[in-house]
């Protein structure tokens, strides 16, 4: 049995991303998202301005039609969240789930 | 964005006779050619797309439906074709169950936000129980039509 553990708490952490890829979170980006989502055991919720969805549901990620410059709040709630919010914000930010971003339009 | 937006009507189809994934996405694009909506001579192409996305991550999503998709030259705006399958197939989906609605799209490779769009007013729908059953229990082309206008008016079915 486990001992000390203080579980009344939920840690809930939030972060805001921006989509870079220029195909936006369509199919397979909203996979790998699910996937990395998957892997944690905290609640992950996913939102735009209009809807929030469960950022482990493939269904309800492909509703959010977040095109490429879309920001979105990722919230994480219970075990792990940090951790699970920095892994799915670099799929997001860095990564650009290995998907082509926009060339710049011109240079000066 | 509305079914009707982008659901050719002439390619729903209450039971398709295919067997199997490839040969349910080839009778769908081929319903599509035939109604025109595949720049020309290009029916075997777009079906050969269609099946390597296939091969690359199923889009068998779960609960019993599957959205195969691509972008490609073939088409100017977005057009989609419905699928029904009593007796259920195998699409590797991810909850390893079989599939009994497909609903196939192909979106313009240029325009990657109206895609998005599209899928959205697609999930919205699929998501709902009560939207996947009706889908399922259409007998025939009108039934599925109907549904369809019946889901644009209604965005909680």
């Amino acid at each position: 049995m486990q001992v000390g553990q203080n579980s009344l708490e939920k840690v809930v952490r939030e972060v805001a991303v921006e989509i870079k890829n220029t195909d936006g979170l369509h199919m397979r980006p909203a996979m790998q998202f699910v996937d990395i989502a998957n892997q944690f055991d905290c609640d992950i919720t996913v939102s735009n301005d209009e809807n929030s969805v469960d950022g482990k549901s493939i269904m309800q990620m492909s509703m959010l039609a977040a095109t490429c410059g879309t920001k979105l709040k990722i919230k994480a709630e219970g075990a792990n969240a940090q951790e699970a919010l920095d892994a799915l914000r670099e799929l997001v930010e860095e990564k650009h789930f290995d998907e082509p971003t926009p060339k710049r339009k011109k240079e000066l | 964005m509305k079914f009707a937006d982008f659901v050719c009507f002439e390619a729903l189809v209450p039971e398709l006779k295919a067997g199997d994934r490839d040969s349910a996405i080839a009778e769908l694009v081929s319903l599509l050619d035939k109604a025109g909506k595949l720049g020309k001579g290009s029916c075997r192409e777009v079906t050969r797309a269609v099946i390597k996305r296939e091969e690359e991550a199923s889009t068998g999503i779960g609960r019993g439906v599957a959205v195969p998709h691509i972008k490609h030259d073939a088409v100017k705006d977005v057009v989609a074709a419905v699928g029904l399958i009593s007796s259920g197939i195998d699409f590797s989906s991810l909850d390893k169950q079989p599939v009994y609605s497909i609903i196939l799209l192909i979106s313009p490779a240029d325009d990657p936000d109206k895609h998005l769009q599209v899928m959205e007013s697609i999930f919205k729908h699929l998501q709902n129980e009560m939207f996947r059953r009706f889908l399922r229990q259409c007998q025939t082309s009108e039934q599925i039509e109907d549904l369809l206008m019946e889901a644009d008016e209604n965005p909680y079915l």
